[in-house]
């Protein structure tokens, strides 16, 4: 950050608030940076050392400043033949005389009444302002991330303080949109819990970003500073830096074309990718799709009944949006992966304009795995989870990001269930998983509605069960569009039972377990009413056992 | 304010083995009326409506709502008496309804904070509604009728159970 004053670089801070005033001299640090160049690595790298820092320098500009240079662009192109006459003399008098419009007319107005100096001050009068107007909400933006807050101040005249807490950090989401991307610039978000409750750190140098979000979940995991700094340093001196124009332009290109997913950040083998030809056909086959074909045929066959063309044109902007998501959706979820990094499962997707999000451990309330009919032959399976927090940032398939994996096979929904709840699908879990995804009766352990439900449950009366593993409780529904939903037992905030009429008159009952809102509603209903009894008191007694017991919210305190 | 289990002669009804439920005051059913009333007396005049703007067969309309409102009024006794919340050792048990039953338990460390509100009919006899919010919208645990004294002790006492056993999110 240039311009950030009182801030020695490379400098553990145990002690950040220390006005040390001859700091300068006693410090020959022991790894004392020789060349200028690794001092802005050192330095670039140490947010995290509870000091005040700015954002990008060029923020102002990525934010706002590419519509008011796009402004100036249409300006001085309308303005053109205005430029030549002025520069060039009156000497293009063929050119036909423009009619009449207000921006001529304007011009022509400050012309005639020699007012082109007083109008030429204006304008730049204007610029200035804008630009210190920029210039200044660029360096009140600030913020420092400490042992156990994120906080970032804002605005120039109304201003704004905002402060998350480190342990309730539920990921922390890196946006590169395309035209920042191109810049070398991202926005690291931190999502805590509730809606809406985001710091948002936006733009950062791509490189900063991902130090950054290093930084934090360690701080955030419960180790210790000092490996923090260490470990930032490591990471930062190795990022070496480019110098000069072309170092610069190949820096922007290589990261350009580097893949989404850094090589180094995760072992090959956890990371799960997504097949192109698969999302394809889940697409193909998807309930829009079918909504899409359904409107043609029926189109199709109204106009030949009735002749009637204009009904084409009628449903045209319906299908042009059907049309519209199921590309954006493809395009969005091309380079989509799934990794496990130390601090958390990485979910990454975006061909120009990239984001990856990383969840701490201990992050996900619950996780349910579906498929509908028509994927049952080709055995895929989409992923969707509940979490406390609600991201600005859309999913890949276009809305929040809760659908983990838009389609996958039965080998990733083990990989990705073992990278999400590795407490839960562990060698005796996931068989349990395995039978609650397709299996049917009491095998596995499950327990399923009576017959008597069949009146409720026509087709699914044998597959509709729960069963638990270690850590989780398992809710199994559906013949037709199979789902299987695990709660992990640390994350349950309550349980309900429920029973009306019709349920009395057939001896049933439904079990709610609650988990924070999201996509998904963790109920069994028409299950036996003893069965559902039971479960009522299992989920109440197991959870508060797995509450008392949970660390992984502080996933490295041992 | 402890009563026994109200005896229940349906096989296929929820049970639990706990007889020993707080109940809510019993002056909580005169407010449940007042307000049933107010809303009550209300519907029904906007359901007769349609019959004074000539509508012939309308009045069967606005009686329907009105026999609807009068059966929910003979319910409510009934309904209040079926309210009882119990503390248990690590967490709240609340039940409530008898058409359509409902028990939830919720573990004290899962708190996220006690609301106390008292609506005007409910002043006036005393009472306040406790509200215990979790994480999860869906708990909705809501002792309506506690008088005032005893909603501000349990709200005392929930926040000091849920502080020793405190859990993440």
């Amino acid at each position: 950050m240039p311009g950030a004053p009182g801030h020695e670089p490379g400098a553990p801070a145990p002690a950040p608030n220390a006005p040390a005033p001859g700091s300068n001299a006693p410090a020959p640090a022991p790894n004392a940076p020789a060349v200028v160049t690794v001092t802005v690595t050192a330095r670039d790298t140490d947010f995290a050392d509870g000091e005040w820092h700015r954002l990008h320098p060029a923020t102002p500009l990525l934010r706002g400043g590419l519509a008011f240079i796009a402004i100036i662009g249409v300006l001085i192109v309308n303005l053109r033949d205005r430029f030549f006459e002025l520069f060039f003399g009156a000497q293009q008098v063929d050119l036909p005389p423009s009619g009449g419009d207000l921006e001529s007319d304007a011009i022509d107005f400050i012309v005639r009444e020699e007012l082109v100096l007083l109008a030429l001050l204006a304008a730049v009068g204007v610029l200035l302002l804008l630009i210190a107007g920029f210039y200044f909400s660029w360096r009140m933006h600030t913020f420092r991330i400490t042992d156990e807050v994120v906080e970032v101040r804002s605005g120039i005249l109304f201003r704004t303080n905002r402060k998350g807490r480190l342990d309730r950090i539920q990921g922390i989401n890196i946006g590169r949109p395309f035209v920042p991307r191109l810049f070398g610039a991202a926005k690291l978000e931190i999502t805590v819990a509730g809606n809406d409750a985001n710091v948002p750190l936006a733009y950062l140098r791509g490189r900063d970003a991902d130090a950054l979000r290093r930084d934090i979940l360690l701080l955030a995991s419960g180790s210790r500073r000092e490996s923090s700094v260490a470990a930032s340093a490591g990471a930062g001196a190795s990022a070496g830096h480019a110098v000069g124009l072309s170092g610069i332009l190949d820096e922007r290109v290589s990261e350009l074309l580097a893949p989404e997913l850094d090589v180094d950040l995760a072992a090959p083998a956890s990371v799960v990718r997504m097949n192109p030809g698969r999302l394809i056909g889940s697409t193909v086959l998807s309930d829009s799709t079918i909504a899409l074909v359904i409107m043609v045929i029926v189109l199709g066959v109204t106009i030949a009944l009735t002749g009637e063309l204009f009904l084409l044109f009628a449903m045209f902007p319906a299908m042009i949006g059907i049309a519209g998501f199921l590309i954006a959706r493809i395009a969005r979820s091309l380079r989509y992966s799934i990794a496990a990094t130390p601090d958390g499962v990485r979910v990454g997707f975006g061909l120009l304009s990239t984001t990856n999000e990383t969840l701490p451990p201990g992050r996900i309330h619950s996780v349910k795995v579906s498929q509908p009919l028509l994927w049952r032959r080709s055995g895929w399976w989409q992923i969707a989870v509940n979490r406390a927090s609600r991201s600005s940032q859309n999913g890949a398939a276009g809305q929040q990001q809760t659908t983990i994996l838009p389609v996958c096979n039965l080998d990733d929904v083990r990989a990705v269930l073992r990278l999400l709840l590795p407490e839960v699908a562990d060698d005796e879990g996931l068989p349990v998983i395995e039978r609650g995804l397709s299996g049917r009766g009491t095998e596995g352990g499950y327990t399923v509605s009576p017959r008597r439900a069949r009146v409720l449950r026509w087709f699914s009366q044998s597959r509709n069960g729960f069963a638990f593993t270690n850590a989780a409780v398992l809710l199994r529904t559906g013949a037709i569009w199979r789902s299987l939903t695990v709660v992990p037992l640390s994350r349950a905030q309550s349980v309900s039972v429920h029973q009306g009429p019709v349920l009395r008159a057939l001896r049933l009952a439904s079990v709610h377990v609650h988990t924070v809102s999201g996509p998904i509603t963790p109920v069994l209903g028409a299950l036996d009413r003893l069965d559902a009894m039971r479960l009522f008191e299992d989920v109440a007694t197991l959870a508060l056992r797995a509450a008392q017991s949970d660390t992984s919210h502080r996933w490295r305190q041992q | 304010m402890t009563s026994t289990e109200p005896h229940s002669p349906e096989p296929g009804r929820l049970e639990r083995p706990e007889t020993e439920w707080q109940r809510v005051s019993p002056k909580y059913i005169a407010v449940d009326m007042i307000g049933t009333l107010v809303f009550g007396a209300i519907a029904t005049a906007i359901a007769f409506v349609p019959f004074w703007f000539g509508w012939a067969e309308g009045w069967i309309l606005g009686v329907g709502v009105g026999t609807l409102f009068i059966v929910t009024l003979a319910l409510i006794p009934r309904r209040v008496r079926a309210i009882g919340y119990l503390l248990r050792d690590d967490d709240l048990l609340f039940r409530r309804g008898i058409m359509f039953q409902r028990f939830v338990a919720v573990p004290y460390g899962r708190m996220q904070l006690v609301d106390i509100s008292r609506g005007p009919v409910a002043r006036a006899f005393g009472l306040a509604e406790l509200k215990f919010v979790t994480a999860a919208a869906s708990s909705g645990v809501l002792i309506p009728g506690l008088p005032l004294a005893e909603a501000e002790s349990l709200r005392d006492h929930l926040v000091a159970v849920a502080e020793t056993r405190r859990a993440g999110l």
